[in-house]
């Protein structure tokens, strides 16, 4: 595994929506290397035959609500912690293009 | 050197559930901005999802329907990326566990069906809609259809053309309308569809670069779409240039697409199993049991119609090609047991009228009863077919019933031999020349004289009664 | 006992309530004193509801239908929402946030008749195990003021220990329960995974999160665990009792039922792993006599016990948790409520200043690393790996569960720590959890019960795990060895 550099720390804040100084992009790259040095134990252990454990409850499976009506927020409810709203919307800065 | 397309379409289908895929929201289409929301759908901190059953079993209906594989072990995944659309900044949706992989949808060529594979179907949340004020510096968004349930479907690359493209969606939008899972209107956004075209040499069977085409609302749109992108990559790469793979827009005022404007690079979407939903195990019996619910569909119907009515491929296929329609199309034999006859009327001039009036066959205000019974006044000789004709448009008209319109206007054919005997001497002595050049052997001079016998009854005679009393008229005069 | 009901436990004061010795507004006022006294050097609570606290009990109803827990002074972790009532995480990223529903064990905490005095301190979204990363700043240790209370639910524990609340909740994605609980010399219960309905927990680690009580003694935890747990409609990974292993009988009724004082036959593994080097000595001699505790009773005590991936705990925890926070937390990016950075020239940049200003180092440490073992290229080598590492250590568990009933172990490897010792590095905070992040992993429920003090006078705590949906067994082991000791009744001197 290899130690992660100062690029991939940029790319990785991008994806995460976090802007970094450069200080931050030193400090959080050295941390995240010791880090994930230490992780990088688990190379220790085979784990080809394992099979993951994505949910800890094996048994429980199809859990599912009927198709009727619960209860809905009212619109001022629903706003009622929006930073920015107008008309029954929330408002953001312009959104430029599509995803 | 020529270029053939290859394309592949993705389209969602919003799932017409009572209420939303993950909470019990309402699903109810156009009511005011963010009153459908709970904080499950708009992704509150704390907030849970929980499928909704009835969505899911609507998921493996369509699959079926689609001769899918449906998947005994299948679960949801977390798609991240951000968007204010998305209030979560991830999508719950499914990645490597999908509903069902492997069906098709045969397109009903005479002589050479083609078949377009199904990749995948899988289940999915909506994200809201994103209102973006032209001359200001913000957007605005509504939550409302955050959460609502999607199909998406998938095809292999297999569509060779913009004009199979458009045969697929129609086809696949006529069966969907079988199961009573969609509305499917791209119109109201209740199916929506994403292409993926790239080019390569006629003959060869490798893949180009691929290029996604988005924003087409509209069958028409999307083969206009594929079109306009498949002569814009042939002549690039005819030219020598490469095609870069990206995401464009189809403007359909410019009738042309347009690159994304995008800053970044390829989405990273980080999928991972979404630990607030447990794995679901589809068992065999749930597979029958959802399998028996599903109607006769119109691959089967229209040949069925073809075959036991005797109706042409061509008039099968149109009246299978929405469930109403078929259904209508069914009821009204019943009554007339006039498949022919129905068929002509139903595919003739009724579709189209429903089509200009944007309804179903149902919503023209004639009902299979009226249809039917019009059917058996034109076999009985009480009317005309060109009186019915003018009767049915009435009928669109006002909503009365064809039976009701033709007693009230009094518009019974005269098909009483005694009654048009008189008129038809009278039209004979009136038209010695044209009798004499009919005995000559003119035989469009009984035209006339039948058109003279028309024009006496108000275009009320039975024409071909009138036709054969002539006949006899001027043989024994 | 009069005047001083904040040193009660809840099950005396519903005696003293039944007996009309105590009033519910008696008991709250001596709560609020407690508060006024001692909490601006503690600063357990980061939030005081006194008006909501005095309406409620004003209009609690009397009789049959007063609710289990009524008149008690309850203080609640600032990650679990209160309808209208500001829910921050400690983050100030969440400041001024009221969430429009009550978390489901919110609902029935109200519906008990219990008393909601105010909103605890935590690392800023429970990521921390000292409750320094709070955007508050950190909470003392009532025992020590100059060391921390353990975290993430530091707050809580603190409160309890200090007399600010006579019980609270915590919740615990790797030891935020137990770990506080020991640091601070209370009771504190994570119950196996799919007890207690999380909808309404702001979420860390939702494969991992749990919330549980942090009491005083172990018959108050089982009757906090009473009104809290349970199956709940709004959660999909919460159990009804048909989903339970078969075998596994637990109803999930009155949990009051399993406090026996009785472990004769009861077989206790002790597994070497938790029992190496790097742990202080006191710790060790404090959890070794409370084994020969057990043994003098009638418990039989495997030391050969193995958990053989104990080592890869750490590592698997901190893949697991920060993946699942990083996707937990791209939600708060201003759109919606919170904070909003203002300024912004469109939503990508309102999304990076409002989440980089918003969040705290430690979020942003974890956002990262999580974010990064699940991007393309690294999600096979860390997340999936990882995934399957937690099966290896889950499956040591049911292993152990055939030879033995329990595991007994120390809950942390040291006391509590001075304020400011190990924020510098982030990775020696983290194997401080060492004990207590493996039954995350493997879903199982632990307590944390104090089992004595270090020679500085600071609390220990002893762990005690039970295979999933077991808790009968960890009241059982627990309780005897409370009545059977006096580290209960003791008391911060503060």
């Amino acid at each position: 595994m290899k130690l992660i550099d100062k690029d991939t720390v940029k790319y990785v804040a991008n994806l995460s929506r976090l802007s970094l100084d450069d200080g931050e992009i030193s400090l959080y790259s050295k941390q995240l290397a010791d880090i994930l040095l230490y992780i990088s134990k688990l190379n220790q252990l085979n784990t080809d035959e394992t099979p993951l454990t994505s949910h800890v409850l094996p048994g429980l499976v199809n859990v599912k609500r009927p198709d009727t009506p619960g209860e809905s927020l009212s619109p001022d409810e629903a706003l009622a912690n929006a930073p920015d709203k107008e008309g029954g919307f929330f408002r953001i800065p312009k959104v430029i293009e599509g995803k | 050197m020529e270029y053939e397309p290859v394309i592949g379409l993705e389209v969602h289908l919003q799932l017409s559930t009572r209420t939303k895929v993950f909470c019990g929201c309402s699903t109810l289409f156009g009511q005011s901005a963010n009153s459908q929301t709970c904080p499950v759908c708009l992704g509150l901190p704390g907030s849970l999802p929980k499928l909704n059953a009835e969505a899911f079993r609507y998921a493996i209906k369509v699959a079926l329907a689609l001769g899918c594989e449906v998947q005994r072990f299948v679960k949801f995944d977390r798609k991240n990326y951000y968007y204010p659309d998305l209030p979560k900044n991830f999508q719950i949706t499914q990645f490597d566990k999908p509903v069902a992989f492997n069906g098709e949808v045969i397109l009903a060529y005479k002589d050479a069906p083609k078949m377009i594979r199904i990749k995948r179907v899988h289940l999915e949340e909506d994200a809201g809609k994103l209102i973006h004020e032209a001359a200001g510096a913000f957007s605005l968004v509504d939550y409302n259809r955050t959460g609502m349930p999607l199909l998406e479907i998938v095809t292999e690359p297999d569509i060779a053309s913009p004009g199979e493209a458009y045969d697929y969606l129609v086809s696949l939008k006529a069966m969907i309308s079988y199961l009573g899972v969609s509305d499917c209107d791209m119109e109201k956004g209740s199916l929506r569809c994403d292409a993926n075209i790239s080019m390569r040499p006629r003959g060869t069977s490798g893949l180009g670069v691929k290029v996604e085409l988005k924003n087409m609302n509209s069958f028409k749109n999307v083969r206009a779409a594929l079109e306009y992108e498949a002569a814009r990559q042939a002549k690039a790469l005819i030219s020598g240039e490469k095609i870069s793979q990206e995401t464009r827009l189809w403007d359909v005022d410019k009738e042309s697409t347009a690159s994304m404007r995008s800053k970044e690079e390829a989405h990273d979407y980080r999928y991972f199993p979404e630990p607030d939903l447990v794995p679901l195990v589809i068992e065999k019996d749930t597979i029958e049991d959802i399998r028996r619910e599903i109607p006769e569909l119109p691959a089967a119907k229209a040949a069925r119609f073809a075959a036991d009515l005797k109706l042409s491929e061509y008039d099968a296929g149109v009246l299978v090609s929405d469930s109403r329609t078929a259904g209508f199309f069914e009821e009204t034999i019943k009554l007339c047991g006039k498949p022919k006859a129905a068929a002509n009327w139903i595919t003739g001039g009724m579709m189209a009228e429903a089509n200009e009036r944007g309804v179903g066959i149902g919503g023209l205000g004639v009902t299979p009863q009226g249809l039917a019974g019009l059917i058996d006044m034109i076999e009985k000789g009480a009317i005309s077919g060109k009186m019915a004709k003018d009767v049915l448009t009435e009928a669109i008209k006002t909503k009365k019933d064809p039976a009701a319109i033709v007693g009230s206007k009094g518009l019974s054919q005269i098909s009483d031999a005694s009654a048009l005997e008189p008129i038809i001497k009278s039209v004979v002595e009136k038209n010695a020349k044209s009798v004499g050049d009919y005995r000559n052997g003119k035989l469009n001079a009984l035209g006339y004289l039948v058109g003279q016998v028309m024009k006496e009854t108000g275009g009320k005679a039975n024409p071909a009664l009138v036709n054969e009393l002539l006949k006899k008229i001027i043989e024994r005069v | 006992m009069m005047g001083k009901f904040y040193e009660s436990t809840a099950h005396s004061l519903r005696e003293e309530l039944a007996g009309n010795k105590a009033s519910a507004s008696g008991i709250l006022t001596d709560i609020l004193q407690r508060i006024n006294a001692v909490d601006s050097e503690i600063k357990a609570y980061v939030r005081v509801s006194e008006t909501a606290a005095k309406k409620a009990v004003s209009s609690l109803p009397t009789g049959a239908s007063a609710g289990s827990l009524a008149g008690i002074p309850i203080a609640l972790k600032d990650n679990l929402c209160v309808k209208n009532e500001e829910t921050t995480c400690a983050s100030r990223i969440l400041k001024g946030f009221k969430p429009p529903y009550d978390a489901t064990v919110v609902k029935k905490l109200k519906d008990a008749g219990a008393v909601l005095v105010g909103k605890t301190n935590m690392d800023e979204f429970a990521f921390g195990s000292s409750c320094e990363t709070s955007c508050y700043g950190p909470t003392s240790n009532p025992h020590d003021t100059s060391r921390i209370p353990g975290g993430s639910s530091g707050g809580s524990a603190a409160a309890v220990a200090s007399g600010t609340a006579v019980m609270a909740l915590g919740s615990d994605t790797g030891g935020s329960i137990r770990q506080p609980a020991a640091m601070c010399g209370v009771v504190g219960l994570k119950p196996t995974y799919g007890r207690v309905s999380r909808y309404g927990l702001i979420a860390f680690a939702s494969s991992l999160d749990q919330i549980g009580p942090i009491t005083k003694d172990v018959e108050d935890s089982s009757l906090l665990l009473n009104v809290i747990a349970g199956h709940d409609e709004m959660d999909s990974t919460s159990v009804t009792e048909k989903d339970m292993p078969a075998g596994c009988y637990m109803p999930a009724s009155d949990y009051r039922q399993f406090l026996k004082k009785d472990v004769k036959g009861l077989r206790i593994g002790v597994p070497k792993e938790y029992f190496g080097s790097g742990i202080d000595p006191d710790v060790l001699k404090s959890v070794n006599d409370a084994i020969a505790v057990f043994e003098k009773l009638g418990a039989s005590v495997d030391r050969s016990l193995s958990l053989p991936h104990t080592e890869y705990a750490v590592s698997t925890y901190y893949i697991i948790g920060p993946a699942e926070a990083s996707s937990n937390l791209a939600r708060f990016d201003g759109v919606g409520y919170g904070f909003r950075a203002d300024q912004a020239k469109d939503i990508i940049d309102m999304y990076t200043k409002t989440r980089s200003m918003g969040f705290g180092d430690e979020a942003k440490r974890r956002i990262l690393l999580g974010t990064y073992s699940l991007a393309s290229g690294y999600y096979d080598a860390y997340y999936l790996k990882a995934l399957k590492v937690r099966t290896k250590i889950r499956e040591d568990f049911v292993e152990a569960f055939k030879k033995v009933d329990c595991i007994v172990a120390p809950t942390t490897p040291t006391a509590a720590f001075r304020i400011g010792e190990k924020t510098k590095d982030p990775l020696s905070m983290y194997m401080s959890d060492v004990f207590t992040i493996p039954a995350n992993l493997a879903g199982i429920p632990a307590i944390s019960i104090p089992c004595g003090f270090t020679k500085e006078a600071l609390p220990v705590g002893l762990q005690i795990l039970a295979p999933a949906f077991r808790e009968d067994v960890i009241f059982r082991a627990a309780y005897t060895y409370e009545q059977n000791t006096e580290w209960h009744l003791r008391r911060a001197s503060i």
